[in-house]
């Protein structure tokens, strides 16, 4: 089974009804013991990166999931602020992030040009596949997907970009790295192109 | 780059959908099942469902129906009415709601809001403003379903809901409702050019040009009833939604 990690925070119901139209059981917990026993994991995550990281941090579920993830190399995809906590940290915030990705989170900066669009990046917009994964098989190349943040990660490790997503500036909107996988954006929420990708981590991403 | 989103606005009564004119005779669309499925085939951008007898019938929302309607709903998913604390916050998130729309709890008790950000993202509270111009032609916000009138100032008003947390402003003209003649740009214009947050325009949108006129008018989306579920002057029953290539070439 697929366990979405429940800290507290994200839209847990969403990602589960994605699953089930998908064809795979994915269920919410914040039990050690399930945990240990899912064949892949979820981190979701919304709102301020420091919230996320304390309420996960209290629950002591970071060493669990840190052991699985780094040693059983158990696949594990990020979601949104989910994958920004596998970066070493954010803009947003002085807590340490899980230092899964080489990489930091940080605010959009614009030119003078595009002083003018608005923050958070909400919306619908395309990604731009720079690398194979199993993650992004058969995505379509007009895939487009639901964005909401305000941070965004930037990878050091140019292999570790999956994609790319255009927003006043250029953002590595999926990061992958073998079993370890984050998309910036949310697939539960973004139609067939959400639901291939969801499906792509339950069938093909080890 | 990002397209201005699209969003149908439908309002639940009962179990059943209707749209209304300028709040009032709500005519029978359909069942909110049926018509979320086609919603969710061609694709939307988003959605928003609104229980228009929640807050006045003085009842929770119905959480049976909404947990029907996320099964089925696989895009962006706001919810307003009869929300009145964190408990059912809590409970819609469980079942797949991701925004909540705050409109006579946010008047009334806005505190929720400030509660409602923190657990759960400023991007998930949208407050919802239903404007009416008084006889004096001045802006006045109405709660509970647009009966009652505050005598709040719609630009104020949405300056402290920001920052209280809101995270999206959606600015609906009950003089408009359902008119089809274009949105109060003016009205639009004035809280966009306030406010930091995204804005949602609704109320009179009749076609793919007035979608366009709301965004110019500084709306990061335009949210519409009667021109995606009515066909024709006979306002026949019929779900549409514009393709994607109408929509990037209408809204750049």
């Amino acid at each position: 089974m697929i366990v979405i990690v429940d800290y507290g925070v994200g839209n847990l119901g969403s990602i589960k009804n994605m699953f089930k139209k998908a064809g795979f059981k994915a269920e919410p917990s914040s039990d050690p013991a399930v945990i240990r026993d899912a064949e892949k994991l979820i981190l979701p995550g919304v709102g301020a990166f420091d919230a996320a990281m304390k309420k996960f941090r209290e629950t002591g579920l970071v060493p669990v999931v840190g052991e699985l993830v780094l040693e059983k190399k158990v696949p594990v995809l990020g979601l949104c602020v989910g994958l920004q906590l596998m970066t070493l940290g954010s803009e947003e915030g002085t807590e340490a992030g899980l230092g899964w990705f080489d990489a930091e989170t940080i605010r959009f900066k614009f030119d003078a040009e595009r002083a003018n669009l608005k923050i958070p990046h909400m919306g619908w917009n395309e990604i731009h596949v720079r690398r194979q994964h199993p993650l992004v098989d058969g995505l379509p190349a007009d895939s487009r997907f639901y964005f909401v943040h305000s941070y965004h990660v930037v990878a050091k490790d140019e292999t570790a970009v999956l994609a790319e997503t255009e927003y006043g500036v250029t953002i590595h909107s999926i990061l992958g790295k073998g079993n370890i996988v984050g998309a910036q954006f949310h697939p539960e929420k973004s139609h067939k192109f959400g639901l291939q990708l969801l499906k792509n981590f339950a069938e093909r991403v080890s | 780059m990002i397209r201005p989103r699209v969003i149908p606005c439908m309002l639940l009564k009962g179990e059943g959908l209707v749209k209304t004119v300028k709040f009032k005779d709500p005519k029978y669309l359909g069942d909110p099942i049926n018509i979320v499925r086609i919603f969710n085939d061609k694709e939307v951008d988003e959605l928003i469902f609104l229980d228009i007898l929640a807050t006045t019938e003085n009842r929770r929302p119905n959480f049976e129906l909404l947990k029907k309607i996320t099964s089925e709903c696989f895009m962006p998913l706001g919810y307003g009415g009869g929300i009145r604390d964190m408990d059912d916050v809590k409970q819609l998130l469980s079942i797949g709601v991701e925004k909540f729309v705050l409109n006579t709890s946010a008047v009334e008790n806005p505190s929720l809001v400030r509660a409602a950000a923190d657990h759960a993202g400023s991007q998930a509270v949208v407050i919802s403003i239903d404007v009416k111009k008084t006889l004096f032609g001045k802006y006045e916000v109405f709660t509970r379903a647009g009966k009652k009138g505050t005598g709040l100032e719609p630009v104020k008003f949405a300056v402290d809901m920001e920052k209280q947390g809101a995270g999206e402003i959606f600015i609906n003209s009950i003089d408009r409702d359902g008119t089809m003649q274009g949105y109060d740009l003016d009205l639009i214009q004035r809280v966009a050019e306030a406010v930091t947050v995204p804005v949602v325009a609704c109320g009179g949108a009749g076609n793919v040009q007035h979608l366009a006129e709301a965004v110019k008018a500084g709306a990061s989306a335009a949210a519409a009833g009667s021109m995606f579920v009515f066909q024709g002057p006979l306002r026949g029953v019929l779900i549409s939604y514009p393709t994607q290539e109408e929509l990037k070439k209408a809204i750049p």
